[in-house]
Formats: structure tokens, C-alpha cells, sequence
């Protein structure tokens, strides 16, 4: 019998404002526990909270982003439930009238293909503070810094299939909300959070089994894990004739499973009721018109214009736009060296596998537009070959002075002296006669090992198209 | 001198034939001798003041002018004021210090009001009596064990007993209204928005309205002018901009239209307040007002509807209080939950339980559209009531409260004690501005009359009030303090 996983995600992601959701105070990530908490963020009798109008612009955006349905009308509601680090006893959040109302993303599938995955809504609240339960014997310290701070909750259909769909779908938002540049959109630093509501059926059968959610999954090797764990545990204990109880489960990395969360940690009865203390928000189509026109090129944009404007393959370009940073920086190589094709080779493999090894992002390195450009056009102006310019970018990984400098220091520059070519030539031939003899009697491919051996002696800086015509030349 | 009003305080002090300490000073004594029989204050900070009242007689010597300068005053308790404990009359908050002050006590802080102390008031705003205060019941100075009303009973009995010349309160259902009735003063409820809720403790955002209780309609113009206005830390403030409240106060009431409601005085009415108020209207109508028979048919959902909106929204603002930040903690809780329960079930007083809980009731799921959807919809209904009688009369005029101040204990069943607020709950529903102006005496105890009027029309119902006032003595009748034993 084969099974069908069906999930649906609901991710949190953090809005990178200046300021929190209903209060002024800052938001910096790392600071000292409660010094980001202000009269409004204690929730001291009397405080009333002021809607930081930025974080509508940011909601409207990422609206725009999936085509979604923008709402004119948003409410504020609050959901009631206590615990020591919701200083007000409510969270304030959307319900019946979120910001943002249905969209969709499209992602791409291991075959090839394309698959739309409908969002159901993105709607705006506020974020808890942390209750910290080590390090104080007993006791647990709250750190209200965070409380306060905007989210948007996307909340997406049960339109995934399997966890890969699920980290597709992801990355694909994570592509999104990094081009708006809305949020940092960090999982390990919860500025991006995912729960999944993972439930199973037989394959073929058309109604929903019941589903579980899973909370806290703060990476995308985590969310296939946890969704793989989920979805067999759901498997076996259907097989072995028992039944899934609806529940909220907590994922364990370091076991790599899930289990449930304590009854306690689950409020069953929110009492969502609308805000009192804030008006509905009412935008109008200028509003919207306007943030639209601040929208930037969105990836699935410039993945056309790369392929259009500079003649990149679909390949390479998809690589290319699925982070903001990358495409940015390829884009100004490309402008720089006047030559995309070098370009994207250059960033989407020497530099995205720097990338992978560092772990870092494309600003963090030593290779910035401006060296790997000066890199590039000196392979085009015949200073190095290709061969070299790998070792060269190796050495500018680990040493910052200007890529003529280390050209020269290192003596890699290609050797284009036609007497020095001339003897390396006459070396090769006379150290070699047998594939010279071969070559004479037409084995026309010889000629590349040749050349070879000619690069290997010269340690790679001869001009490789000199030595190529030179020796077809000495042994016509 | 602690007799006169706002207005003729602040003439007394620009020719400086009283210094605001001098003045200040004679109402702690008064209040030193008084208020043992009152218990109107919870707090009053004698440093605080005259150390304010100094400043203020500096100020004035340089130069300065401004309406409240160096006149002593007092706020309800419910205001959080810089540096001085903010108890809400709750044990919850016994020591409670406020590090920022109430949008309103800034504002009359900056108009140079002196502030004496904070007055007693019904546990959070909770109460028709003031019997619901932590801090003991406050008096009405105009009968012997006789309630001041609630909630801001404390504030009401103050100005009544010259123990300020004027003193904020808060109105959520009547709260002004009803012990400016029972107290024989002028109390202003003004239109939802007019005034910012910013620092003023909340009990039901969606009908809270700070406001003034004052010796006189003009006092409370003058308060108006200082405290009404756009606040942007309170985003219910309204954006519609002020007046100067004093300005209309002399204009003639020809061509104005008041009606009485039919369903307000119906037959339940004790005669004798009916009496009173037709004569109210009568003395408005000799005024040049026209009278006008009118209906607001759903007034008798006023009641149930306040009782549902109002315990949820209050159910939800007071979850703050959980023993975790600030306010009162149980001794020793064995885990959060007990933190939980215990703080909260030996913080709050009964009737501030009742309403949590009458409000997570209302709220709860499956109950929710039978409740509070319903109430909101009756809120419509409600305002729509009153915005039709405002298509053919200017004002209402009804009593304030169908009762003279009881004794003490004597409304042991909250039911009856929610009725007093029968002509003032739908005020705060349908947001509207509403005045009570001391109208009469029933047996030594002052009666107010209601006027009601559409959004932001307070100047109107200042001015009706002032012209009353002019050609009434109502207002001006003191009880005699201190009490016979």
C-alpha cells in the first residue's frame, strides 16, 4: 500500500523594522536581555499600543510578491492566553480580516516541473518575548526584548506533497521575502520560524487524514527530517490499526524526533476577540498602487531578463537569481567584465562554492565585484589563462591585496614570449618522438597531449593558443 | 477660599491675593481634618504638592499664565501619575509606582494644575458605590454613611467636600455621571476619543473616557480645554480638533431642541426624581429651550449589552496582572500555575472576579457569537437610537441615576447594583458625550440630571449646563463637613 503525505506550513518570519509592532523601542538581535523593552513592552497598566505603519508597507509587499488578494480592511485581534513571557496575557494578531487574503507561489519540483502552492493568507501579530529556563536554578528568566516585535505569519494550503516540496516551497518563499528585503529570514536566529501540519492518506483518497503540528523547526534540513519522521510515525501507527490524535508535537533535532507538547503549553481557548485598543486599518488602491511601484525585480523576473538580456542558459539563471545577494553581485561582474557568459561560470561555481565551504553570504567573502571582475578581464586581456585564474582566485580567498599584485608576486602572468615558447616547443618535441611520430601519421589528437605536456613545463602560464599553433606549425 | 471654583481660584491667584501654596496648604489641612470621614484619597502627597504649589507661585512670578496655575486638583486613581503609587484601588496594584504619567495628568500638569493626592475609586473602575475599593469604602459628605457612587466615588466627594477644586474621573458606564449625581457636583463624560486613554488604567478600552467632576459646568469647560485632544500614543484618540470649551458657555438656549425620552421615564421611575427632572426641563424651557417627546426604543438593551461588552474587554485587560512584572504576588507559589492563580485570586477583589469571569465566558468559544457578537450588534442598534433622536432634538435630558446615594451594604445583590446605571450605560455605548448637573435634593441628598448630546457636542452640553447654572443654586448648596456623629 502506498501513502501520501499531505502538508501545509505556517511560517513566521520576522519583519526587519526599526522598531517593534506597537512600540518604539529598537530592535537589535543580540542585545543584552531587556534592555529592548520600553513601558508599552512590560505591558505596565495604562500603556496603549501606536500600529508602526511600516510593517503594513512590508505585509502589502510581500502581498504583491505571490499575487495575492490585498485586503482593504485589516483588524487587529487578540488572542488570549497566559504565560510569564506574553507580558500583556494576549497576543495581538489578525484573525477574521488579515492583511494580506489568498496568493500562491510557484515552486520547482526534483523532475523539472512547476507546481503552484496556494497560500491561504499572511496576516500580521506581534511576537512573544523568551522565557530562558537554564542557568537560573529553578526559576526562569524572561528576556522581553523580543516581545513585540513584528511577524507575518504565512499561512500556506495542505498543498505539499512531500518534505522536498516542503523545503522547495521554503526556499522559494525565503527567495521571496530576501528580495523584498523584508526580513533577515534567518532560520538558525528564528527570524524565520516554520510549524507543518503533516497528516497522511492512502494514495488516491481525497479526504484529509487527521494531522498533527509540529512546532519548532528552525532549519531546512530540519523541516525534511521532522516532516519525514512525522509522516512514518503517522504511517506505522495507522498500519498497526490505532488512530492519530490531533495534537501539537515539538520536533527534537538531537533525537531527530517528535513529541507531544506538554498540555500545558497548548491554550485550547483563545478568545479571539477584535482589538479595542486599535482601529481597523484601511488602505485604499493609491496605497496599494504605490508599494507596488516600489516593488523590486522579483526573482522569477530577473530570471527572464538574465536569460533575455544576457543571453544566460535557464539553468544559470535560476542559479543564479535564487539569492538576492548572488544575482546582485553576477549582475555587476557581468556589467564589469562585459562578458555574463564568464560571469555566471565564475559566481555560480567558483564563488557559490566558496560559499557552501565558509558557509557565509556573497558580502561576507574577500572576493568582492571589483576582484573577481579584475580577474576575469585578465583572463580576456591574455595576462593569465583560465587554468591559472583558478589558482589565482584561490590565493585572493586568503589574501586580499590587489589581483594584479598577486599575479605578479606569485609570477603566474602567461608567457606569450614567442622565443620562450619557441624553446618550450622544441623541448616538448624532441622529449617526445614517438607521439610525434603518431602525430605525423595523422593522429591528428595527439596535438592535445602535446600542448599538455607543453603547460605542464611552462607550469601553466604559456599561452596555451600560441603553443597549440606553434607546435602545428614546427611539425607540419 | 477651598470653596471656590476652578475659574475663580485661577482669578484669585493671577492678582495674588492667594499664593498656590497657601492654597495649597489649606486644602491638605482641610483634608487632614476631613477626609477621616471621607476616605476620598488613597494617596496624598503633601511634599509632592507644596513642592508643586512652589513651583507654580515661581512660575507666576515670572510671568507665566495658564488656566490651571497653581490650583490644586486631584486625579482618580485610575491615572498613573510619575512617581507616585497608581493603586486602581485594587490590592493588586497596592504599591504600584507609575514611571510615566496619564497622557490627562501631563496635560494639566503643563496647564499647572497642583496635584494633592489620587482619589478612591471602585476597584479598577469595577462599581456603582466605591464599596469595591481595597483601600475602604469613600463617604458621601452629604449623608451619614450614605455611598458616594462609583466608580469614581472618591473624586465625586472630593470636590463636594472642598477637599480639591476639581478632580478627574473616568466614565465607562457611568462612573462620572453617577457620583456627580449622588455627590450634588457636575461630572462631563466627553465623547469617546476626546480625550486619550494613554496612562489611564484600562477597564473597557472600547468605552473608557476620562473626564471631569467639577464645582461647576464652566470648572469643567476649563478642564476640558486643558485634557481633550489628539494624543498619538492613543490611537482611539480622535483627530477631530478641539474648541475652546469656555467660548460657547454664554450663548443663548433659544432655538435649541431637548427631548425627554418616553422609555426613561416610565412608571418604575420613583416620582419624586421624575418631579425633579421634568422641573429641570421646565426651568430649560423658560431658558428658551424647546421640549420634545422622543423615543430611544432600545434603551432597555443598554444594560444587557454593557454587561457582556464590557466584562469581555475587561476580562482581557486585566490578564497584565499575573504576579509576573509588577503588582502583587502570592507568597511562595509552588509552580506558575499557582503563581498564576493565587496572585490573581488574592490580588482581585470579588467584583473584579466576577467580571473576569463573566467576560471569559462571554468570550469563549461557543459562546461568542451568542454573547459578544449579539452585544455588538445591540451597540449598533444602540448608537443608531440615538443618532435618529439626534436627527430631531440637540440634546437628551434624562435623570442621571433612578436613585439618591444609598447606605453603604445596602445593594448586596450585583444586579441591583448594575441598574443604577440603567441612564448612562448606553452613553458609553453608542460613545456620545453626556453631562450630570446637580438638579435637586430628596431628602438632604443632592439628585443630578442627565444631558446627552452627539459626538464631540460637549460645548453644547456645557453650555446648556452653564445657563442652567446661571439661574440655579442647585450647584452651589455645600454639605456640611465635617459629618455629625
Amino acid at each position: 500500500m502506498t501513502w501520501e503525505t499531505v502538508i501545509g506550513l505556517e511560517v513566521h518570519v520576522q519583519l526587519s523594522t526599526k522598531s517593534k509592532l506597537f512600540s518604539g523601542s529598537d530592535i537589535t538581535f543580540g542585545a543584552e536581555p531587556n534592555t529592548q523593552a520600553n513601558i508599552f513592552d512590560l505591558a505596565l497598566p495604562g500603556t496603549l499600543p501606536v500600529f508602526n505603519e511600516s510593517v503594513l508597507k512590508m505585509a502589502v509587499k510581500f502581498g504583491l510578491a505571490i499575487d495575492a488578494q490585498i485586503n482593504k480592511k485589516s483588524v487587529f485581534d487578540r488572542k488570549n492566553y497566559f504565560y510569564p513571557d506574553l507580558p500583556k496575557g494576549y497576543q495581538v494578531s489578525q484573525l477574521d480580516y488579515p492583511t494580506v487574503g489568498p496568493g500562491s507561489l510557484e515552486i520547482k519540483l526534483e523532475n523539472g516541473l512547476e507546481k503552484t502552492i496556494n497560500i491561504n493568507r499572511a496576516h500580521i501579530e506581534e511576537d512573544a518575548g523568551k522565557s530562558l529556563h537554564e542557568d537560573y536554578q529553578g526559576m526562569s528568566g524572561i528576556d522581553l526584548n523580543r516581545a513585540g516585535t513584528p511577524l507575518l505569519e504565512i499561512v500556506s494550503e495542505p498543498d505539499l506533497r512531500s518534505a522536498e516540496e516542503a523545503v522547495s516551497y521554503l526556499k522559494k518563499l525565503h527567495t521571496v521575502i530576501r528580495y523584498l528585503d523584508i526580513s533577515d529570514a534567518i532560520m538558525a536566529e528564528g527570524s524565520m520560524r516554520c510549524d507543518a501540519n503533516i497528516s497522511v492518506r492512502k494514495t488516491g483518497e481525497t479526504e484529509l487524514g487527521t494531522r498533527t503540528e509540529i512546532k519548532n523547526i528552525n532549519s531546512f534540513r530540519f523541516v525534511e527530517r521532522a516532516i519525514n519522521h512525522e509522516a512514518r510515525r503517522q504511517i506505522e501507527l495507522i498500519e498497526d490499526g490505532s488512530s492519530i490524535a490531533q495534537e501539537t508535537r515539538l520536533y527534537d533535532s538531537e533525537l531527530d524526533e517528535t513529541r507531544p507538547m506538554r498540555s500545558k503549553e497548548i491554550a485550547n481557548d483563545y478568545r479571539y476577540f477584535p482589538e479595542p485598543d486599535l482601529l481597523p486599518v484601511i488602505i485604499d488602491d493609491a496605497y496599494i498602487d504605490a508599494v507596488r511601484d516600489e516593488l523590486p525585480e522579483l526573482p522569477e523576473e530577473k530570471k527572464q531578463r538574465f536569460i533575455s538580456q544576457l543571453k544566460l542558459s535557464e539553468y544559470d539563471a535560476s542559479v543564479l537569481v535564487a539569492n538576492r545577494e548572488i544575482a546582485d553581485f553576477f549582475e555587476k561582474v557581468a556589467i564589469a567584465t562585459k562578458d555574463s557568459k564568464a560571469a555566471a561560470n565564475w559566481v555560480s561555481q567558483d564563488m557559490m562554492g566558496l560559499l557552501n565551504k565558509n558557509n557565509c553570504s556573497i558580502l561576507e567573502t574577500t572576493i568582492s565585484v571589483e576582484r573577481l571582475s579584475k580577474l576575469i578581464l585578465r583572463i580576456k586581456d591574455g595576462t593569465i589563462s583560465g587554468k591559472i585564474a583558478k589558482s589565482v582566485f584561490d590565493l585572493m580567498v586568503s589574501d586580499s591585496s590587489n589581483v594584479d599584485a598577486i599575479i605578479k608576486e606569485k609570477g603566474l602572468e602567461q608567457v606569450s614570449d614567442t622565443n620562450v615558447i619557441d624553446r618550450l616547443v622544441d623541448e616538448v618535441i624532441a622529449a617526445n618522438p614517438s607521439q610525434v611520430e603518431q602525430y605525423r601519421a595523422g593522429k591528428e589528437q595527439v596535438i592535445g597531449f602535446l600542448v599538455g605536456q607543453c603547460m605542464q613545463r611552462s607550469k601553466g602560464k604559456a599561452n596555451p593558443s600560441q603553443v597549440n599553433s606553434l607546435l602545428k606549425e614546427k611539425l607540419s | 477660599m477651598i470653596e471656590k471654583t476652578v475659574v475663580e481660584l485661577a482669578s484669585a491667584l493671577s492678582t495674588g491675593s492667594v499664593s498656590s501654596v497657601e492654597l495649597t496648604r489649606a486644602f491638605i489641612d482641610r483634608i487632614t481634618t476631613i477626609d477621616t470621614q471621607l476616605n476620598a484619597y488613597i494617596t496624598v502627597d503633601e511634599q509632592e504638592a507644596l513642592k508643586q504649589a512652589k513651583e507654580a507661585d515661581e512660575a507666576r512670578a515670572r510671568g507665566a499664565h495658564s488656566p490651571f496655575l497653581g490650583v490644586p486638583i486631584a486625579h482618580k486613581d485610575l491615572f498613573c501619575t510619575q512617581g507616585t503609587k497608581t493603586t486602581c484601588g485594587s490590592k493588586m496594584l497596592q504599591n504600584f509606582v507609575s514611571p510615566y504619567d496619564a497622557t490627562v495628568v501631563a496635560r494639566l500638569k503643563d496647564s499647572g494644575a497642583v496635584t494633592l493626592g489620587k482619589t478612591n475609586c471602585d476597584e479598577f473602575a469595577m462599581g456603582s458605590s466605591n464599596e469595591n475599593s481595597f483601600f475602604g469604602p469613600a463617604y458621601n459628605p452629604w449623608g451619614k454613611n450614605r455611598v458616594p457612587g462609583g466608580s469614581s466615588g472618591g473624586s465625586a466627594s472630593a470636590v463636594a467636600a472642598d477637599l480639591c477644586a476639581i478632580a478627574t474621573g473616568t466614565d465607562t458606564g457611568g462612573s462620572i455621571r453617577q457620583p456627580a449625581s449622588f455627590c450634588g457636583v457636575t461630572g462631563l463624560k466627553p465623547t469617546y476619543g476626546r480625550v486619550s486613554r494613554w496612562g489611564m488604567v484600562a477597564y473597557a478600552s472600547s468605552l473608557d473616557v476620562g473626564g471631569p467632576l467639577a464645582k461647576t459646568a464652566h470648572d469643567a469647560a476649563v478642564m476640558l480645554n486643558a485634557i481633550a485632544g489628539h494624543d498619538p500614543k492613543d490611537s482611539t484618540s480622535v483627530a477631530v480638533s478641539t474648541e475652546d470649551y469656555t467660548q460657547s458657555l454664554d450663548a443663548p438656549l433659544t432655538n435649541l431642541r431637548i427631548g425627554l425620552p418616553r422609555q426613561y421615564f416610565s412608571q418604575d421611575l420613583d416620582p419624586r426624581v421624575a418631579a425633579i427632572i421634568q422641573e429641570t426641563a421646565r426651568n430649560l424651557e423658560n431658558l428658551g429651550a424647546t421640549l420634545v417627546d422622543i423615543d430611544l426604543e432600545k434603551s432597555t438593551l443598554s444594560l444587557p449589552a454593557y454587561y457582556v461588552i464590557a466584562p469581555a474587554e475587561a476580562s482581557t485587560n486585566l490578564s497584565r496582572y499575573d504576579g509576573v512584572r509588577y503588582g502583587y504576588r502570592c507568597e511562595d507559589p509552588l509552580d506558575l500555575e499557582d503563581m498564576y492563580t493565587r496572585s490573581r485570586t488574592e490580588g482581585f477583589g470579588n467584583e473584579v472576579k466576577r467580571r473576569i469571569m463573566i467576560g471569559t465566558y462571554a468570550l469563549s468559544a461557543g459562546y461568542y457569537d451568542a454573547y459578544y457578537k449579539k452585544a455588538q450588534r445591540i451597540r449598533r442598534l444602540i448608537k443608531q437610537d440615538f443618532s435618529k433622536a439626534f436627527e430631531n432634538v440637540d440634546a437628551i435630558l434624562s435623570p442621571t441615576s433612578p436613585f439618591t446615594a444609598f447606605e453603604l451594604g445596602a445593594k448586596k445583590d450585583p444586579v441591583s447594583m448594575y441598574l443604577e446605571d440603567i441612564y448612562t450605560l448606553g452613553v458609553n455605548l453608542a460613545g456620545i458625550p453626556g453631562i450630570s448637573i446637580p438638579a435637586g435634593f430628596i431628602n438632604g441628598l443632592p439628585i443630578g440630571a442627565q444631558l446627552v448630546a452627539s459626538d464631540f457636542r460637549e460645548g453644547l452640553l456645557l453650555n446648556i449646563a452653564h445657563q442652567y447654572q446661571q439661574n440655579s443654586d442647585w450647584h452651589k448648596q455645600k454639605p456640611s463637613m465635617p459629618m455629625g456623629v
